[in-house]
């Protein structure tokens, strides 16, 4: 088996594939990726009850148990929905972190590595299947919301707005949890990490309670942190409010965590092994 | 189950009709392509008739990536698989330190090694999720580092990742993989059906995966990889962890595969899996090749037949290991994971035997399933790579030194020979 002997071997010269080819066949990929993981979703009972039932409990929770407690201007729930929406979207990115971190564990990324396949699809049929994921939870939160007697104060379009938002926001936090999957790389972990960063973010937000009922010091951080930005934006769109300065500053910061996080991901998942 | 005859008789024809003749049909042949084939048949000399040979090729016309493929395959006669002083470290851990390997196309190459031995980063590298620090590798004439793209559309890797889904059936992991490999939904289909049938997953193609036993479960991965028609198939410890009869049942699968013409690339850590199903095994261990051939004449390597037994009393092991000492040219060696004592005897085996019942007698030193036997892999295992796991550290130290193959492995035989 040595190779000496033998003549050099002279690689062949392999032309590369038409750009405009690629992309037709990443979207391909990225659809066939896409289907996989909505079809994993909706074989997994324990994906239905951490996208579905627990926002909904959620909601039954603040309503009823809480919200009482926690003086706002007009009606706690209509409050509340706008916080609860963001609150569940921010959660659901859970399940990206997860999903990766065990394909990554499976060896499943491996392989798809080793497919000829698009190098973003794995990731982006992630975010695809997980938007749509998201955009079925939050229509169900917000369901129950007017269930329980939540209302849209200021239109059809500002709601829908508002909505089209909560998904953004919930995507562009998916872009976070798929580089912490990736990076993190273990089940467990994962889900422990994700505890520690989305809790303080969501909780520590204008999402439940007004945030100027929050000591001196935190308001500082609460105010000025991304959810607490883009949760003032939803509720001024649910309910009437000014609308432009918090408009940009979601703007910013949404765009600014992808711009972030999307590269970062994408180096993970091309070191990943 | 059918006979083994009839199950490979219909891989055969499944293979002719679902791929030949569609690529025939469905390709715009080129006058290069037509060259290519016939030099594509004059070549083929490995006793496989062409029909089922074309099972290896990417089989359809309509995955618009392989046709180029295809098309440039015809320039390249050299081996499937050619490796050329590959070195990978990962920091200070240097997983290969040059590594060569040449295998034919259609030929079952058994990469045999220990733990840690580097099995895996090969097959990693070659299958283009790690670029080499150095050297190079070519997968039908397609570099790994320089043409990753042009290398994923002619391979299929299987073994200890796994591709399964498990919340899926095997009927929907096999079409999603069908999906990814751009087959249009009718040669999908056909080609879901196929594999299930040629797995033996038929019955269970509707469950959810999560219930296949392990041995299902490492079939279907294996149905996965196989797919797109692979050219070069990767096999990384396929049976590690599956129960004696499901092994059996993987290897009857990986015969019929190779039937068909696959070049195959094989990682295990079971010398008798390598026996069973490579041509030619070549045993790699802390990043190289030590030994390379085919299975026989690495059993002729270490020449004349094996003595062994067990002490019945493991306390006396070393005792009767010192008793065994120059009763033939040979040291005696033991077997780290069983205590089992065995010493090359070379010809003369009865006098052998004769002698080691004396010698323990006297000693009075008990023995369980004392015998002569032709040698085994383990036997050139254990003599290529030192003595079994426990020992293996101090002397890979010793072994370390500038020579390469057969040479150093004589050097580390005839330092167990002469030590005191």
């Amino acid at each position: 088996m040595t190779t000496s002997s033998s003549p050099p071997l002279v690689a062949l010269d392999v032309p590369s594939t038409p750009t405009a080819r690629r992309v037709r066949l990443g979207i391909a990929d990225t659809a066939a990726l896409t289907r996989r993981d909505l079809l994993i979703w909706l074989r997994n009972p324990a994906f239905i009850f951490f996208t579905i039932i627990q926002p909904v409990m959620f909601v039954l929770l603040f309503r009823y148990v809480f919200g009482g407690a926690i003086p706002v201007t007009g009606p706690y729930v209509d409050f509340l929905m706008p916080g609860i929406i963001a609150q569940s979207a921010a959660f659901a990115s859970f399940g990206t972190a997860i999903a990766l971190a065990r394909q990554l564990q499976k060896g499943v990324i491996d392989r798809f590595r080793a497919m000829p396949m698009a190098r973003s699809a794995v990731l982006l049929g992630r975010l695809v299947a997980d938007t749509a994921r998201l955009v079925v939870t939050l229509l169900v939160i917000l369901g129950v919301g007017y269930a329980v007697g939540f209302r849209f104060n200021d239109g059809a379009v500002p709601a829908l707005l508002m909505m089209v938002l909560g998904v953004a926001f919930g995507v562009t936090i998916c872009t976070v949890s798929a580089y912490v999957g990736l990076a993190i790389k273990d089940e467990e972990s994962v889900g422990s990490f994700g505890l520690v960063w989305l809790f303080p973010l969501t909780f520590v937000s204008s999402a439940f309670v007004p945030v100027t009922k929050m000591p001196g010091w935190l308001q500082a951080f609460a105010k000025n942190q991304p959810v607490t930005v883009v949760i003032d934006e939803m509720r001024n769109l649910a309910l009437g409010g000014p609308l432009a300065l918090h408009a940009w500053q979601s703007a910013v910061w949404l765009i600014g965590i992808a711009a972030v996080f999307i590269p970062l991901a994408v180096r993970a998942y091309r070191r990943a092994t | 189950m059918p006979s083994r005859g009839s199950r490979v008789q219909r891989w055969r024809k499944a293979a002719f009709t679902s791929s030949r003749r569609d690529d025939c049909v469905a390709r715009a042949v080129t006058p290069l392509e037509i060259g290519a084939s016939t030099v594509d048949d004059g070549r083929n000399t490995s006793g496989v008739d062409t029909a089922s040979r074309s099972g290896a090729h990417p089989g359809n016309g309509r995955r618009a990536a392989a046709i180029g493929a295809q098309r440039r395959q015809g320039e390249w006669d050299g081996p499937a698989i050619y490796v050329e002083d590959v070195h990978k470290s990962f920091g200070e851990v240097r997983a290969l330190r040059g590594v060569d390997l040449v295998v034919e196309r259609g030929n079952v190459l058994g990469m045999l090694g220990p733990n840690g031995a580097g099995k895996t980063t090969a097959v990693k590298i070659l299958t283009t999720l790690l670029r080499p620090d150095r050297g190079r590798a070519l997968i039908e004439g397609r570099d790994v580092a320089r043409s990753p793209a042009a290398v994923r559309e002619i391979i299929g890797l299987a073994g200890q990742s796994t591709a399964i889904q498990e919340e899926l059936t095997g009927r929907e992991n096999l079409e999603i993989m069908g999906r990814l490999y751009h087959l249009d939904s009718e040669t999908r289909h056909r080609r879901t059906g196929e594999l299930l049938e040629r797995f033996d997953l038929v019955e269970a193609a509707d469950r959810a995966t999560k219930g296949y036993s392990g041995g299902m479960q490492r079939r279907l991965d294996l149905a996965l990889s196989l797919v797109a028609w692979p050219q070069v198939v990767f096999l990384d410890e396929p049976t590690s962890g599956l129960d004696p009869r499901s092994r059996l049942a993987m290897w009857d699968v990986i015969r019929e595969m190779v039937a068909s013409g696959t070049t195959l690339l094989l990682t295990t850590q079971y010398l008798e899996e390598a026996d069973a199903l490579a041509d030619e095994i070549v045993v790699i261990d802390r990043g190289t090749v030590i030994a390379a051939g085919t299975s026989q004449e690495l059993k002729s390597r270490i020449g004349g037949d094996v003595l062994e037994f067990d002490v019945v009393d493991r306390g006396r092991r070393d005792e009767a290991v010192a008793a065994m000492r120059g009763l033939s040219e040979a040291d005696p060696l033991v077997d780290g994971e069983t205590s089992r004592i065995s010493l090359r005897v070379g010809a003369d085996g009865s006098r052998a035997l004769v002698e080691t019942v004396r010698r323990l007698d006297a000693l009075d030193i008990h023995t369980e399933g004392l015998g002569i036997r032709r040698p085994s892999l383990d036997d050139v295992f254990l003599a290529l790579t030192g003595h079994g796991a426990e020992d293996e550290v101090t002397n890979g130290a010793k072994g370390r030194r500038r020579r390469r193959g057969a040479g150093r492995a004589r050097a580390r035989r005839e330092e167990q020979g002469s030590r005191p």
